[in-house]
């Protein structure tokens, strides 16, 4: 009961921290760096309560896709404007707040990974088991019968996102080179190859 | 205080949402903080609802759950790529600088 409190504790202050630095902080890209510390932190909560296949979900699809997207969008845009910096130093000041964000998610997997030896202690004090299967076989065996609509229903959400991302973002660009697949395909001898007579001791001319 | 109930998730799930909600009204910088705000609620909203589905019981809290989490990252994709063509108009994506709409 004690090691739940504690790991309870430890991972909400973190998360709290985090998330009161992405809306404080100067920087965009320090917001970002601690955006992926509250994901993470809240992800290790969720496997702490016992909802373990929601929390590897935060953390693959959250930390691995949408917080990356953020961090690439704000580096591609070079909005990351820095008026003070917490260290003294005229360049690379993201690396202070890297490493500070790096630290603590290596401090968190620290924890997690000693932690193991209390597993009983700490999953079966606060969560209910419902039954011997586990927490991912629990949700498939919902998901897949009673809630298979709104389970469609969100694989058309990613659709319509991605296309209005791709329609929003496309540019037309002129004066590129590319490859036409239709006159590539459709072209024949008599119009790809040229004879000519060469006479003897001239040469010939290509340009023309 | 020791024994850590539901009301100790759902005060988590409540100052993380306060702080998003904060976020995006004392924003001053640009977009992509008030969309990581609203990223921050969302997350909120998530503690709350995987906090009731463990401890009473009923798994289907947890199918929202990964709806919301849907959503969200849809969210994050559309909304970044209006700030990338926004960006790539104006020049800039400061919260003061975007008043087209005089509102």
């Amino acid at each position: 009961m004690i090691v739940h409190s504690i790991f309870f504790y430890f991972f909400s202050i973190i998360a709290i921290f985090s998330s009161l630095m992405v809306i404080t902080s100067r920087s965009t890209i320090n917001s970002v760096f601690f955006l992926i510390l509250d994901f993470i932190s809240v992800g290790c909560l969720f496997i702490m309560v016992g909802a373990e296949f929601l929390g590897m979900i935060l953390l693959i699809v959250y930390v691995g896709a949408v917080a990356v997207l953020f961090l690439f969008v704000v580096m591609m845009l070079n909005v990351a404007e820095q008026k003070q910096s917490w260290f003294i130093g005229k360049k690379s000041t993201h690396i202070p707040t890297g490493l500070i964000v790096s630290v603590l998610i290596l401090l968190e997997l620290l924890v997690v990974v000693g932690g193991w030896k209390y597993k009983e202690d700490v999953m079966s004090s606060s969560t209910l088991v419902l039954s011997n299967i586990s927490n991912t076989h629990q949700l498939g065996l919902v998901m897949y019968t009673d809630y298979i609509l709104y389970f469609q229903l969100a694989g058309v959400v990613l659709l319509l996102a991605m296309i209005g991302a791709i329609l929003l973002t496309f540019r037309e660009r002129v004066g590129v080179k590319k490859q036409s697949y239709f006159t590539q395909i459709s072209r024949n001898p008599s119009t790809a190859v040229e004879l000519k007579d060469v006479k003897s001791n001239e040469g010939v001319k290509l340009d023309d | 205080m020791i024994e850590i109930g539901l009301g100790h998730y759902l005060s988590l799930g409540a100052i993380i949402f306060f702080l998003g909600v904060i976020g995006i009204f004392l924003n001053r910088k640009n977009v992509i903080v008030i969309l990581m705000s609203i990223e921050l609620i969302l997350l909120a909203v998530n503690i709350n609802l995987i906090s009731f589905s463990i401890f009473s019981g009923d798994i289907v809290g947890q199918i929202f759950t990964m709806l919301i989490l849907t959503v969200a990252a849809a969210e994050a994709a559309i909304g970044l790529a209006i700030i990338v063509v926004y960006y790539r108009n104006r020049g800039s994506i400061r919260v003061e600088d975007i008043h087209g709409m005089k509102g």
